[in-house]
């Protein structure tokens, strides 16, 4: 079946890197947007053997791969074998999106009783496999690369897909995405029109689309890191929050739910809406 | 059937492939009869409805387009239409429109998508639209062109493909200029005569599977082809207010899937492409009745496999639509109503690309939410699926195990079944007992 190896594009001698991309819990749109890659996506199959992408062939081929892709995030019983087992069959394993990354949106269930959930959704809850919380894949095995996003940026999963091609080590910024905004010249939001935008600790790489959409950010490409050269360091949520409470007269619960959105279970995040629920 | 007509044989398909989401497929054959179909669902439970709960309504539209990647429109669409209403919030005809013109471009992004990359490499022998593209490169082109213009549109008026970012409760965040829009319609001419072609290559597949007698559901309005507006309708004669729907369709569980089924009145329906075209036909725009008319086939199509002409009817449409919209629009002089927010229930249903999805919330005083309910296409396409199987097997079991399987496959994939959107609801059911 995988007559692709036969590719006259193909330099003899260097087989292309095998390709795997595998979803957990999620809602496909990581996926989806590698089949966006419109003007690239007959290239990128031509550069890479997708030997397992199931969402888009029915040829299903075993690993080791040299790239794995994974979407979403680990919420059931069935999910632990699986992961360590990619982690097993891959070189490069890249996750693909917020749920893969900060365990998503559905890692609100971390904060809830999930009996309580599948009591009060199914009546007969004893047939749904699903663990109390919603993790990332970085919980359970180690990953190479991180790309946030809900959804990802396609043009920056390409870019990392091209590096590791050429040989290059992929580079993913870390600062925050207001630094883009200003770059595109958007009139900050916050300051002019006093939206609550997430922008000053949220990680670039959306493009700033929501404040060139007259809106504030919702922090969907997670927390960004305060400083480009020392990694890790967090971003000045509490500031940040003291603005909305005190200039935008926002309440503790309102800031709850700000912090406690699409990537709410990474740290800078849930220990802003953490303690501000304590209050 | 070979071997002992005595034995139990079990066909099974462990991972579905070229369809949204995971889900498996287990036929057991007794003697040579069809004993049981499973459609299992094992894409994990993500209790979209559960902690919708205490989030504030202005939350929703992000929130609810998360339950699905390929249509995020919809579940936006039907969460500002349900709770609007109770709110008091009349939608002036200027968001109504770009309200439809965003959901033609989610039409034609995810309906190229399941025609170009899904669903026509199995009526051309290929393992995937890549695969295809190999020997059939200028084909798949023009397929990945319109997705891309539909994918453009929905990028013009929300920012990105994915989970747009401008949908809000009394309008949008921010409206296109007229300049921006126009500067679409030499692409979308371009794309409605491709649509054209789609049409006559699609038409003339053959289609093998067994003819099904459906019950179709869809909406229906009192001028346009349905999206965001129009009443439930059936080909059984049942018509009633979306409001009105809980009251005919019900959930139940099933103890091998994680996806609910919803039923009409404890049987299988459809809903979809297939459902909108057979109600609709009428609805369609006069260049989309024309090649509908120009492929000889007659409505109402009624094989799971002719989807894929329904669909290319729709992306024609949806093209036709859009440059429609696009000459005649003008920039409403508020992008958003204003809206305060009150305590009440509201309950909507628009037409996803697979099909009618509805939505109701309660709301508390203070705008949060008090109860969601959401009940995707999918979910009550499942049992549908399964009816359309049984009616398949007994004409191909005597094939073997893996042609059978691949069969059961195709039928399955015909309906573009999104099982990520089907594995997140919940609530108000009741167990089946048989």
């Amino acid at each position: 079946m995988n007559d692709s190896t036969e590719e006259t594009q193909n330099p003899p001698g260097r087989p292309r890197p095998r390709i795997a991309v595998v979803k957990f819990a999620s809602c496909d749109g990581c996926q989806l947007s590698i089949l966006n890659m419109e003007d690239d996506l007959l290239a990128l199959g031509e550069a890479l053997d997708i030997a397992y992408f199931p969402e888009a062939s029915s040829n299903m081929q075993p690993g080791p791969y040299d790239i794995t892709l994974v979407e979403g995030s680990i919420t059931c019983p069935e999910d632990l074998p699986r992961i360590l087992d990619l982690r097993q069959q891959t070189t490069t394993l890249i996750t693909i999106g917020a749920c893969a990354t900060s365990g998503g949106i559905q890692a609100l269930r971390n904060w809830a009783d999930v009996e309580a959930f599948k009591r009060a959704v199914y009546p007969s809850p004893e047939y749904i496999h699903s663990l109390s919380t919603s993790t990332p894949i970085s919980e359970h095995v180690k990953v190479d690369y991180e790309l946030w996003g809900c959804p990802l940026d396609k043009q920056q999963l390409l870019r990392v897909l091209t590096d590791l091609l050429r040989g290059v080590t992929p580079r993913i910024p870390t600062h925050s995405v207001c630094l883009e905004c200003k770059r595109q010249g958007h009139v900050c939001v916050l300051v002019s029109k006093g939206m609550s935008c997430l922008g000053p600790v949220t990680r670039t790489g959306c493009g700033a689309i929501c404040p060139s959409m007259g809106r504030e950010c919702y922090g969907c490409f997670g927390p960004a890191e305060h400083d480009s050269v020392i990694p890790g360091v967090p971003p000045n949520t509490d500031s940040l929050a003291k603005q909305f409470h005190e200039h935008f007269q926002l309440i503790p619960a309102d800031m709850v739910r700000r912090f406690r959105g699409i990537n709410g279970s990474v740290q800078p995040f849930q220990k802003e809406s953490d303690a501000w629920e304590s209050r | 059937m070979p071997g002992n007509p005595d034995s139990t044989r079990t066909i099974k398909i462990d991972m579905m492939a070229r369809v949204e989401g995971e889900g498996a497929l287990h036929v057991t054959v007794k003697d040579g009869q069809v004993q049981d179909v499973q459609l299992r669902i094992f894409e994990p439970p993500r209790f979209f409805e559960a902690f919708l709960q205490g989030r504030h309504v202005n939350e929703v539209p992000d929130i609810v387009a998360r339950i699905c990647g390929i249509c995020p429109v919809a579940y936006q669409m039907s969460a500002v239409h349900a709770l609007e209403p109770i709110f008091g919030v009349e939608i002036p005809q200027g968001i109504r429109d770009l309200r439809r013109l965003l959901y033609c471009g989610e039409w034609i992004e995810s309906h190229v998508l399941h025609i170009y990359l899904l669903q026509s490499p199995d009526f051309l022998g290929f393992a995937s639209g890549l695969d295809m593209a190999r020997s059939h490169s200028d084909l798949v082109k023009r397929g990945l062109r319109m997705k891309k213009a539909g994918n453009h549109l929905l990028t013009l008026l929300g920012g990105r493909s994915v989970h747009p970012v401008s949908v809000k409760i009394g309008g949008f965040s921010q409206a296109p200029t007229k300049s921006a829009l126009h500067a679409l319609k030499d692409e979308f001419l371009w794309a409605r005569d491709a649509a054209v072609e789609t049409l006559r290559w699609v038409s003339r597949f053959e289609f093998q599977d067994p003819e099904q007698t459906y019950t179709f559901l869809a909406l229906r309005g009192s001028s346009d082809y349905p999206m965001n507006e129009g009443d439930v309708m059936t080909n059984q004669g049942h018509h009633m207010a979306a409001s009105e729907f809980e009251h005919h369709f019900h959930e139940v569980q099933v103890p091998y899937s994680n996806a609910l089924h919803c039923t009409l009145n404890g049987r299988s329906y459809l809903t979809g492409p297939l459902a909108r075209l057979a109600l609709n036909q009428d609805r369609l725009s006069a260049l989309a009745k024309e090649f509908l008319q120009s492929t000889g086939l007659a409505l109402p199509f009624n094989r799971a496999s002719m989807g894929i002409v329904a669909r290319s009817v729709e992306v024609l449409y949806a093209f036709d639509e859009a440059l429609r919209l696009i000459e005649n629009y003008e920039p409403p002089c508020t992008p958003a109503v204003p809206v305060t927010f009150r305590a009440g229930v509201g309950m909507a249903a628009t037409e996803a690309p697979r099909g009618l999805l509805y939505h109701r919330y309660e709301v508390n005083t203070d705008g949060t939410i008090r109860l969601a309910k959401i009940v995707p296409p999918t979910s009550q396409n499942q049992r549908r699926m399964e009816d359309d199987l049984r009616n398949l097997l007994p004409g191909i079991l005597h094939l073997n195990d893996q042609e059978t399987a691949r069969k059961c496959e195709q039928l399955i994939r015909s309906y573009d079944p999104c099982i990520s959107c089907a594995t997140h609801f919940l609530k108000f059911t009741r167990e089946e007992v048989s």
